[in-house]
This record gives C-alpha cells, sequence and structure tokens, in this order.
C-alpha cells in the first residue's frame, strides 16, 4: 500500500530525465529524407537576363557547391543574404540560387537591388523541383558534393555561426573525401 | 534611472522573498509566534516590489523607452496604446514579470484576506509561496532582466509581432497566467497541509476559493486564446492541440479533477491523499506549461520566445518544487486518515469516476503532447502528433465523462440507487430525444455522430436542469415553496448548474461546427456572384486602407439571402512594416445559429482573388459556452460559506444544518 505513494514521485524522474535530454535536442533540426541521395534530375532556365542556368548536370562537375533556395517575397532571405555575398566574393565556393515560386522579372529585381551572389540561377516557377527536393521553406540551402548528392541542408537563414560550424567543415570535409 | 529602480525592486524583492520562505516555516514549526507573525506583511511588501518593477517596465513601454533593451525589441512609437502596454507581457522577459505579479498577487491576498486561516498554516503556505517566488525571481535576474540597457538608444524600436496585436490576445496571457499563477495557492495549501501532516474538511474549504478563481481565470484564458485564432489567423480553426494550447488544457483538466475530489474531502472527509496529489499535480502542469513555451523543447506556433538556456534553470526548478512535493507526498501522505466508506454507486463514486475520466484525459493529452519528444530522446526520430490522435482518444473519454455529470449529481452521498436517479432523469432523457430527432430533421443526410453529439449535450444540460428542479422540488411542492428553495439554494448549487450547461453548449459548438461546417476557397473576380450555404456572395472590389501602423488591402463583399441584402462584409489582408509580416483580419458575421466567415487572401494569377468563405453552425456557443462555465464559477465563488467568518478546526457542517452567519 505505501508502495502506492511513491507511484507520483517514480513517474516524475522518469518524466525530468526525457526532459533533461530534451532540452539537448534542437527540435527545429529536421533531417531531409534525401540526404546522402542524388538530386532529383531537373533542368530550369536562368533568371533573365542571366544566360547560365540551373540543370542536373551542373552539379556533377567535381567539385562542391551550395544552392541557396531564395524568394524575393521572402523576407528572411534578406537577413542572410549579405553573407551569401561575402560568401560568393571569398571564392571558397561556388553558389547556385534556385528562385522558388517566384515571378522571374520580381527575382532579377530583388537580385539588382540586393546584389547577385549566384554564379548559376535555376527559376523554379511553380515550385515542381521545390518538391522533388523536400523544400519546405524559404529560405533552404543545399550542400551539394561534386557527384551530385546532396550532403546535408541548412533550413532558415544563414546565421555566420551556421557557416563557420557546419557548412563550411561540411564543405572542407566532402573535399577530402 | 527609472528602470533601475525596477531591476532593484526585483533585487530587494528577492530579499524579502527568501525571509518569507524561511522565517514563518522554521517559526511554525518551532511555535516562534514573532515569525510566523513575519509571512503576512512579508508577502505583501513583496507584492508592492514586484508591482513597482512591473509599472516602471510598463511606463518604459508606453513612452517608448528604447535605452531599455526589451522596450526596444518589443516595441515601436507608431503601435497604439493598447498594444504599447500589451506588449509588455508579450515577450519573454515582461511575460515572467507578470508572471511574479500574479504569484504575489495571490499570496499578497492570502497575507490580506486569509485572516480566517490558522496562523501556522497561512505562515506555511506563505513561505511555499516565497518559495515559488524564489525561484522565478532567481530566472529572471539570472537569464532574463526586462530592465537591461541597450546603449546608445535605437531612435525606433522593432514592433510587437502583428499578429499579437490584437484585443483578444492582448487579454489571453494574463488570464492564462491568472489561472496557471493561480493553482499555486492550492499547490501551497497542500504542501502546507503535508508538513502539517493533516487534511481536514476546513483544509478543503479553504483550498476551494482559490482553485475556484485559478479555474474561473483559466477557463475565460483558454476561451479567449482559442477566439482569438478563430477570427485572426484567418483559416477559421479554434483549436489546433498545439503544443501550447494543451500546455493550458492540462493544468484545466487537472484543476476541474481537483475542484470536484476537493468536494469530497469537504463534504466527506475523504480522498485527502488523491487530492493533496491533484493539488501538485495541477501546478506542476503549470509549471510544465511555463517550461514548454519559454525552452523551445516542443516546436509549437507559439515558441516565440524559446531559449534552451533557460530551458535549463526551468528544468532544475521543476525538478525541485515538483520532485520535492512528490518526495514529501510519499513520505507523508500514508499518515492521512480516512474515517468514511462509501458504495460505488454514490455522489462520491460519481466524484471518483468524474476525477479518473478527466484524469485519464489529462494524461492522454500529455502523453501526446510529450511522445514527439521521448521518441526523439530515445530513439532520433522526430514525429508530430496531430489531431487524429487527440480526436480519437480524447473524444472517447468525453462521452462517459458527459454521461455521468448529468446523473453524478442526482446521487445521494454514501449509498445511492442508479435505478432512482435515472427515473428523476427522465425529463433529461425527454430532452435529449427530442434535441436528437430535431437534428437529424434539420440535417437528414449528415453524420450519424453528430446527431449522437447533440444528443449527449442536451443530457448534460437537460440533467443539470433536472437536479436544480429536484433541489427545489419544482411542480411537486407548491410553486411558493419552490421559490423558497431556490432562494435558499447555495450558491455553489446554482454555480455547478451554470457550469454543467456551459459545458453542454460548448459541445453543442464543438460538434456543430465540426460535423456540418461548410469551407470554399474560391477565386472571385469583381463583380462575380457565388452561392454559399445559403447565401449569395457578391465581390464588389477592393481598396487600400491606411492603419496606424499598418497597410491594408480590404475586400468588400455584399451578402444577400434570395434577394433581400443582409450586410456587407470586409475582410482585411494587412502588411505590418516592423516587423515585416503579413497578417488577416478575416470579416465575420456571428449569429447564434451560425457564422459565416471570410478571409481574403492574395490576388490570383488572372485577375481575382483568393477568398476563403466558411459557414460554421453554432460555433459562437464554443465561447458562450465558455462564458457561462465561467459565470457558474463565479457563482459558485460567491457561496456563502466561503465567506463565513474564521471556521476554526473543527469538523465541517453537516449538509442541511444552518451554517452561522458571518458578522460581516
Amino acid at each position: 500500500m505505501r508502495l502506492g505513494y511513491i507511484v507520483p514521485i517514480a513517474v516524475f524522474i522518469v518524466f525530468a530525465i526525457a526532459l533533461g535530454i530534451g532540452l539537448t535536442l534542437n527540435p527545429r533540426d529536421i533531417p531531409s529524407a534525401l540526404i546522402g541521395k542524388s538530386i532529383p534530375a531537373f533542368d530550369l532556365p536562368a533568371v533573365p537576363p542571366r544566360s547560365l542556368g540551373l540543370a542536373t548536370d551542373d552539379l556533377k562537375k567535381g567539385d562542391v557547391v551550395l544552392i541557396n533556395v531564395f524568394a524575393s517575397w521572402c523576407v528572411a532571405c534578406r537577413v542572410e543574404h549579405p553573407l551569401l555575398m561575402e560568401l560568393a566574393r571569398s571564392g571558397v565556393v561556388q553558389v547556385y540560387g534556385l528562385a522558388y515560386k517566384d515571378a522571374p522579372e520580381n527575382s532579377d529585381r530583388w537580385l539588382g537591388q540586393f546584389g547577385d551572389p549566384y554564379t548559376r540561377t535555376g527559376v523554379d516557377r511553380d515550385g515542381r523541383v521545390g518538391i522533388d527536393w523536400g523544400i519546405y521553406g524559404v529560405p533552404e540551402t543545399f550542400i551539394v558534393s561534386g557527384d551530385g548528392r546532396i550532403i546535408d541542408k541548412h533550413i532558415g537563414p544563414i546565421s555566420p555561426a551556421d557557416l563557420q560550424n557546419k557548412i563550411l567543415p561540411l564543405i572542407a570535409q566532402a573535399r577530402a573525401q | 534611472m527609472i528602470p533601475e529602480i525596477g531591476h532593484y525592486a526585483i533585487v530587494l524583492a528577492l530579499v524579502v522573498a527568501i525571509v518569507q520562505g524561511t522565517l514563518p516555516l522554521i517559526g511554525a514549526q518551532r511555535g516562534i509566534a514573532s515569525w510566523v507573525a513575519v509571512a503576512a506583511p512579508a508577502a505583501v511588501a513583496q507584492f508592492v516590489l514586484i508591482a513597482i518593477a512591473f509599472f516602471i517596465l510598463m511606463y518604459a513601454y508606453v513612452i517608448s523607452d528604447f535605452s531599455v533593451i526589451n522596450v526596444a525589441e518589443n516595441s515601436h512609437t507608431a503601435k497604439p496604446l493598447l498594444y504599447k502596454i500589451s506588449g509588455v507581457w508579450g515577450n519573454h522577459e515582461g511575460s515572467l514579470l507578470l508572471w511574479i505579479l500574479i504569484l504575489n498577487l495571490f499570496g499578497a491576498a492570502v497575507a490580506v484576506f486569509g485572516t480566517n486561516l490558522p496562523p501556522t498554516l497561512r505562515a506555511r503556505v506563505l513561505s511555499v509561496q516565497a518559495f515559488i517566488g524564489i525561484g522565478f525571481l532567481l530566472f529572471i535576474l539570472l537569464t532574463s532582466n526586462a530592465f537591461t540597457r541597450l546603449i546608445p538608444a535605437p531612435l525606433e524600436g522593432r514592433g510587437l509581432n502583428p499578429l499579437l496585436q490584437d484585443p483578444g490576445l492582448a487579454f489571453h496571457p494574463p488570464f492564462l497566467y491568472l489561472g496557471y499563477v493561480g493553482f499555486s495557492m492550492a499547490f501551497s495549501f497542500a504542501i502546507a497541509a503535508l508538513i502539517e501532516g493533516r487534511v481536514e474538511p476546513a483544509w478543503a474549504r479553504w483550498v476551494r476559493p482559490w482553485t475556484l478563481a485559478a479555474w474561473c481565470f483559466l477557463t475565460v484564458g483558454i476561451a479567449l486564446g482559442s477566439w482569438w485564432a478563430y477570427y485572426e489567423l484567418g483559416w477559421g480553426g479554434w483549436w489546433f492541440w498545439d503544443p501550447v494550447e494543451n500546455a493550458s488544457f492540462m493544468p484545466w483538466l487537472a484543476g476541474t479533477a481537483l475542484l470536484h475530489s476537493a468536494i469530497v474531502v469537504e463534504k466527506r472527509n475523504t480522498l485527502k491523499a488523491w487530492t493533496i496529489l491533484l493539488a501538485i499535480l495541477t501546478f506542476a502542469l503549470s509549471l510544465l506549461g511555463t517550461f514548454i513555451v519559454r525552452s523551445g523543447v516542443l516546436t509549437s506556433v507559439h515558441a516565440f520566445a524559446s531559449d534552451p538556456a533557460r530551458g535549463v534553470f526551468i528544468l532544475a526548478f521543476l525538478i525541485f518544487v515538483v520532485g520535492g512535493a512528490l518526495v514529501l507526498f510519499a513520505v507523508r501522505a500514508p499518515t492521512l486518515k480516512t474515517d468514511t466508506i462509501f458504495a460505488p454507486i454514490s455522489r462520491e463514486g460519481g466524484l471518483i469516476l468524474n476525477n479518473l475520466l478527466l484524469t485519464t484525459a489529462c494524461a492522454t493529452v500529455l502523453l501526446g503532447t510529450m511522445y514527439p519528444l521521448f521518441l526523439d530522446a530515445l530513439t532520433g526520430e522526430k514525429i508530430t502528433v496531430g489531431p487524429p490522435y487527440f480526436n480519437s482518444t480524447f473524444g472517447p473519454l468525453m462521452i462517459p465523462l458527459v454521461v455521468t455529470m448529468a446523473i453524478g449529481p442526482l446521487l445521494p452521498w454514501k449509498r445511492a440507487d442508479a435505478a432512482g436517479a435515472f427515473a428523476r432523469l427522465k425529463a433529461g432523457f425527454a430532452i435529449s430525444a427530442i434535441v436528437a430527432l430535431g437534428t437529424l430533421y434539420v440535417t437528414w443526410g449528415g453524420p450519424v455522430m453528430a446527431v449522437f453529439g447533440m444528443a449527449l449535450s442536451a443530457w448534460l444540460i437537460g440533467g443539470a436542469l433536472v437536479e436544480l428542479a429536484e433541489r427545489i422540488r419544482l411542480f411537486r411542492a407548491p410553486w411558493i415553496e419552490s421559490l423558497q428553495r431556490a432562494v435558499h439554494l447555495p450558491r455553489s448549487a446554482y454555480g455547478m448548474t451554470l457550469a454543467h450547461s456551459g459545458l453542454g453548449l460548448v459541445i453543442m459548438g464543438i460538434v456543430a461546427t465540426t460535423a456540418w461546417e461548410v469551407e470554399r476557397l474560391q477565386i472571385m473576380r469583381v463583380g462575380e456572384t457565388i452561392d454559399f450555404a445559403g447565401y449569395q456572395i457578391e465581390f464588389k472590389g477592393t481598396r487600400d486602407v491606411l492603419g496606424p501602423n499598418y497597410t491594408a488591402i480590404r475586400g468588400a463583399y455584399d451578402i444577400t439571402r434570395n434577394g433581400r441584402t443582409i450586410t456587407r462584409m470586409e475582410p482585411e489582408s494587412r502588411n505590418y512594416p516592423t516587423p515585416p509580416m503579413q497578417t488577416s483580419e478575416a470579416a465575420i458575421r456571428p449569429t447564434p445559429v451560425a457564422d459565416l466567415y471570410i478571409a481574403i487572401g492574395d490576388p490570383g494569377p488572372s485577375g481575382g482573388w483568393a477568398t476563403r468563405l466558411y459557414h460554421k453552425p453554432l460555433v459562437h456557443w464554443i465561447w458562450f459556452g465558455a462564458l457561462i462555465m465561467t459565470i457558474g464559477g463565479i457563482v459558485s465563488l460567491t457561496d456563502r460559506r466561503h465567506r463565513v467568518g474564521a471556521p476554526a478546526r473543527r469538523r465541517a457542517r453537516r449538509e442541511g444544518t444552518p451554517a452561522p452567519v458571518a458578522a460581516e
């Protein structure tokens, strides 16, 4: 009978341990089902007046690239944009842009206003390619290996800390292999 | 200078809280009267200090003092005054200050109005309250100072999340907190009783008003939040089983169970350990709610203020408070003596069943809310638990609860005969059957379960009315006698009738709007007319509107029914520049029978406007019912037994003998 009075504290201890483990996890860290897989086949025209479009073959040139999914209507994209500009200027890695569900003229105006960090751009006007890639929010940034496999993807705007601690090490690691 | 005074007041409050937490506790243990006497003035002093800090922060918001980081990050000069003020608790630091303010409000209330409590019990209650206060004050001072300066001060603030700039939401958090924190009183009383090692009927009577008040506030808070979601989020939903909603719902369920089990302690001097446990669990769930919202352990649309470092502190605090309380419970609860026995079919039996169902329902919500976290912690797998889980587990538990809710109050204490109760419920059956047939007639071919749901809620309302009629012997005694009985009936009886009927209305609203809602997403061109739910809706076009701190596109829809003009509805799509955000302001035409709900979206590629139309039968009954439930709680709160002065430690008087009249 006395044992019954211990049940609440026992249950609570289990509960508290789980909460403690839960604190160490990041619920926003949602893995992509595509990590480690080849990027699905696609072929997109460039944001006019640019001429270099984006297709599956462009991702198999032997070096790691970043594909940044952006849109002119996306506010968070403006936050990470200066960082992408800096990254492109430094020449550490090629950055390709995927204009997601955006009118090409708006994408162009946006790139004209804030600067264009992208070596190549692709217009995904109706978001079909985005669906294949499992995009559910903009911005997202894919790290793609030299043979066209998705190494990782970053959801949300890239912060300087994300770049230093996550993205750049992953690029270096991929190049070392 | 002024914000520093606020900071200083918090530090002083911490010092007072430490004194209030220790001296009276030791004094009560050792019988030092002067130490015991410290509790009440300390509680008042702590309240005054926190109030000073809170109003200083509010002042900084009102004058837009952007040299305070908290103001700069959450306010803006162009914001209307109401939202400058509500901005105080629209953020992490400010809302914690509100939390403590309310904690101290309750503490000061016990200090001032609790003069009928035995001095040692009051001192212990206030000490436990002070310990809770210490935890939260440390939390503020160490991790979440609202008065941190930002030098140089920016010229303009970043603005409040536009979704939160709404009258409904301005008052939603204070009410929720009044509820959450109000349950700290039940907790403190429970711990004080465990320390004293005695739980008596008088104890239950002392706890009841605080629990009841907290329950009323929480009911209003939850209803306001749901109402806000309904008209502000623009998709017509009113409950999403979102972790943060669940966080407020779980203490409500446990608190409701506590209210009922405390009645058994008060009237029958039994079920003591269980009631104490419920008091602890209810507050534990309130703390868990704070933990969930403030730490970001669960992803939620509400988690606008999450920070794991803070989570560590809250978890440590949770372990200290709840773990400590449960250890005390494990040690002391077995010594609580119970001296009455009762048959399974009796008022006590009904209330125990109510408690089992409510706590099971609470446990299913808890499981659904925490399961993604547990699974992630154990296996690393990510899932979300959505409405289907809750609808298929929580829903079925409500059916037996509602069925017994109508019967329970008709059963006498100790031993009852079920057949007699059912016989008296004939009128309830009749009302239920009429509603079922009426529903079937109006909605022929619709979902059968919905007809059942309507009949069930009618059964609940019918049962509540039958019980009232029985108590005043309506139609059985001369009407003058019934009238006299009605006048002398305790307010708590009316409170119960109102609260139970209110729940009946809520369920009717939920069932009707879930089963018979009509929804349509339509691209509408200017001048186009569509038929929708019996109305003809003509889109007259849009115009630009300039608000105080936003610009908006306002659509105009003329509503006619069979050629008769009914109204014009003007939903808005608002654009806020700081912080940049788009919100939807739906146009709603509420009627007692159904709501017509129109939200305007973005212009389509071919010139039309995306328009979302809903027809929601009885949806307003959900909030109306919640209002009735709250009124029931308030009426019960005015019951004379809560006002009678100084019921010294003696056995509760038997029901039926008149209580002594208060010399107020």
